[in-house]
């Protein structure tokens, strides 16, 4: 094994770990974090059958952000339908023999590259271009849809740079890859430049997310507003972390009266709700 | 000659106003137009010097609270901050996942009134956000402002005493979010926080005090409740001849109703009041009010405290043990039926004493539809033929609770019962009612005089709509079923040049219809 395919061997793992060991943290905040009281965003499902469906259209389809914003819908669909085939079609990387429908599928990679190209550069565009965006928008905004660009960019260059270097060099990457995840067999490391920067960029990525905005993949499906169910009457909610209720004694009406006596009567037009 | 100023304290300086501020609305076109973001207002915002009155130190140390600002108030803060990220699901998963995207930037009434861009609903969040990072994320330790880290300076406390007591906790943002991050969670935990380290809001936190003190938010002892209601029955005797009654502290009642205490008092609640009266009457209920829970609402939530919600909820468990009612009705009261249907379970029940066939609590409308469904009362819609009727769906009601057993029950039944007391009943504009209509401006511990101009601005998308349908189809009636909508709209209308008694209750509709005497 060579120097080269050490380092970006053991960059490859440590990006994973950090990956994997940060994602399950966080996640694992988000689903044993305690949830006080039933707060589910109504018209809401009133049975718990009712929950996975409504969860179905928000994250399959983006519902709630259909009905914000048309443009940013648009954006942000296309960028993650893309990025869902793109992963797809990279598992030949490491499936070995690619099944026939995977086959199929590459064969349109290109297809899906660009558009994740498109999409997010669309989105760049909304960033800036709509005085709002402009305003919410930070410096880490930008850095991850640049860094996201440098990832489908050079990603897609390596079809048509060399003469689709990258494509005859398949077997070799497939080696490196699949041995890294298989832990047997490890080729040695590709030397072309540009799969080498794509690469480092997606490890990166791996090792950003779970300190990232990203980890809304992970958050959206313990947001209390959207997996609640609607039933708080019917079926009693406990407060986890409340043991008991306060016992606030009030003094009996009889003994309220004499002082309520005393007490002047307030005549302010004030309203309090 | 006046007197030399007092050197201010730090609590003055976060707190201070400007003065000067605008309170007339903008020209009504019927139009919602979404303001731009411009370079001047990004460097200050509009309305950063908006702020209400700071809480009295009296009235702070009565809910528990620091009487002033504390001296580590930069570390107190964080470590508030820090508990309430162990306590709140909601509060950490929404800290974290936010990707501003930007659907939600034009979607909040106080950014639509004002275009103040920090009432953008995830720049509003991102001001504890900011906080957030600095001290509880590695992304912000690492690389600081460019992940929108920020510390708690003297600055930032100050936008947060502005801006989030420019947000009503409507939730109207949560419904565009596409991970539904709700502002409201964001807004309660930074007041929570305020109020913790010593700044508190004083109209908010005198209320809570009232309340727990004395048994409602007017601070209305229950001598004076007595008489109030002594009056109501002598008014509505002389108007309809019907001897209708308004019991109080009746032991053994079946119904036990608790409603905002501005019903008693304020105008047009009273009339809703009167409504429920009368439909308990003709339905031949044995019915009751409470003067120890003399009070539905509970402004406990606006202020995230989950102790002090509890405490003041506890009066309405007190209430029932005292009474024993078989049932327990809630009035017309936005966030009091989204606390008394959502977490009234929680906090104070089970309510195992309660006739299970019932739903505990019931919402006044829900109550009253099923008698008209039943036949049990006739309503009368001529009796209503001056007005042309709309609907306000108020946001607690809309967006936190439900009504019915069915999904979107609080949308059908406030309608049928209008139109059951009316003949002529206009929709406005789909775009801003149910679950996308725009809170009144004044929700969620807002309805204070000295910050008028935040609710004026508020209120924007709601009169536009309002006077669309004013203008294509004579509306001059806007049902109402929340205490705060009805104050709001009575103070704010007359700023669009809109007469205030266009806003009205629900019940003062079904109140002017209902048929007493005897039945068929």
């Amino acid at each position: 094994m060579s120097g080269l395919t050490l380092v970006f061997g053991l960059f490859f793992y440590l990006s994973l770990a950090i990956f994997l060991v940060g994602f399950l943290a966080k996640t694992w905040k988000y689903a044993f974090t305690p949830a006080p009281l039933r707060i589910p965003q109504t018209p809401a499902p009133v049975s718990a059958a009712g929950v996975p469906v409504r969860m179905f259209q928000e994250v399959v389809f983006f519902k709630s952000l259909f009905r914000g914003n048309k443009l940013l819908w648009i954006g942000g669909y296309l960028f993650h339908l893309g990025l869902l085939f793109v992963l797809v079609e990279h598992l030949r990387f490491i499936i070995a023999p690619a099944s026939s429908v995977l086959n199929t599928l590459v064969t349109y990679d290109l297809y899906s590259g660009f558009v994740l190209l498109a999409a997010l550069t669309f989105l760049l565009i909304l960033r800036v271009a709509i005085d709002r965006h402009l305003y919410i928008s930070l410096a880490s905004d930008y850095a991850l849809l640049l860094l996201l660009l440098a990832i489908a960019s050079s990603g897609l260059l390596s079809r048509f740079w060399d003469g689709g270097h990258i494509r005859m060099n398949l077997p070799q990457i497939k080696a490196f890859i699949g041995g890294l995840v298989t832990f047997n067999n490890i080729g040695s490391v590709p030397t072309n430049k540009l799969f080498l920067i794509h690469f480092s960029l997606v490890m990166l990525l791996l090792i950003y997310f779970p300190f990232s905005k990203l980890m809304h993949s992970g958050g959206l499906f313990f947001s209390p507003t959207r997996n609640q169910v609607d039933n708080p009457r019917e079926k009693r909610w406990v407060t986890p972390w409340v043991k008991t209720r306060p016992t606030a004694t009030l003094p009996s009406l009889e003994q309220q009266a004499p002082a309520a006596a005393a007490a002047p009567v307030q005549e302010t037009a004030e309203v309090e709700g | 000659m006046a007197e030399p100023a007092a050197e201010k304290t730090l609590l003055d300086i976060i707190t201070e106003a400007d003065t000067d501020r605008n309170v007339k609305g903008p020209e009504l076109t019927g139009e919602i137009n979404v303001p731009r973001v411009e370079e001047g207002r990004i460097v200050k915002g509009v309305l950063s010097g908006a702020k209400p009155y700071a809480a009295k130190p009296d009235m702070m140390t009565a809910l528990g609270f620091p009487d002033t600002l504390v001296d580590n108030w930069e570390e107190a803060a964080v470590k508030r901050l820090g508990e309430l990220l162990e306590k709140y699901k909601s509060l950490q998963v929404y800290l974290d996942i936010c990707v501003r995207c930007g659907s939600c930037t034009d979607k909040c009434q106080f950014f639509l009134g004002s275009g103040d861009p920090n009432n953008m609903p995830v720049a509003r969040a991102e001001l504890l956000r900011r906080v957030y990072k600095k001290y509880f994320t590695t992304e912000g330790k690492l690389f600081g402002k460019l992940a929108g880290a920020h510390r708690l300076d003297l600055k930032l406390l100050g936008d947060w005493y502005a801006y989030f007591h420019q947000c009503s906790q409507c939730r109207r943002c949560s419904v565009f979010c596409p991970y539904g991050i709700d502002t409201a969670e964001i807004s309660m935990a930074a007041r929570e926080v305020m109020n913790a380290i010593g700044l508190g809001q004083k109209y908010t936190d005198m209320t809570i005090g009232k309340l727990l003190e004395i048994g409602n938010n007017l601070g209305m002892n229950p001598k004076a409740l007595v008489n109030t209601l002594e009056s109501i029955e002598e008014d509505i005797e002389e108007e309809d001849g019907v001897p209708v009654k308004l019991p109080l502290d009746v032991e053994g009642a079946d119904i036990l109703l608790v409603t905002p205490s501005a019903d008693f008092f304020a105008s047009p609640h009273v009339e809703s009041l009167i409504g429920y009266a009368k439909v308990f009457h003709q339905a031949g209920a044995n019915w009751t009010l409470s003067s120890a829970a003399s009070e539905a609402g509970n402004f406990g939530m606006f202020i995230g405290n989950y102790t002090l919600m509890q405490k003041a909820a506890t009066r309405i468990h007190n209430a029932i043990e005292q009474i024993r009612p078989k049932r327990l009705v809630v009035g017309e009261c936005g966030h009091a039926w989204r606390i008394a249907y959502s977490f009234w379970n929680t906090l104070i029940g089970p309510f195992d004493s309660l006739d299970p066939k019932y739903p505990a609590p019931q919402h006044i409308c829900e109550y009253t539809y099923d008698l008209i469904k039943r036949g049990a009362i006739k309503l009368n819609k001529e009796a209503n033929d001056e007005f042309t009727v709309t609907f306000h769906d108020s946001c607690n009601v809309a967006r936190a609770s439900r009504m019915g057993n069915r999904p979107g029950g609080q949308f059908t039944i406030p309608r049928e019962l209008i139109k059951a007391s009316c003949n002529k009943y206009v929709e406005m504009d789909p775009e801003t009612t149910k679950e996308k209509t725009f809170c009144c401006g004044g929700g969620g511990g807002l309805l204070t005089d000295e910050i008028m101009e935040t609710r004026v601005a508020g209120a924007m998308p709601r009169m536009q709509a309002l006077h669309a349908v004013m203008k294509s189809d004579g509306v001059n009636f806007m049902a109402l079923i929340c205490a705060i909508c009805k104050a709001q709209f009575t103070a704010v209308l007359p700023r669009y040049g809109v007469p205030m008694d266009v806003a009205g209750g629900v019940h003062q509709l079904v109140g002017r219809a209902i048929e007493l005497g005897a039945k068929e």
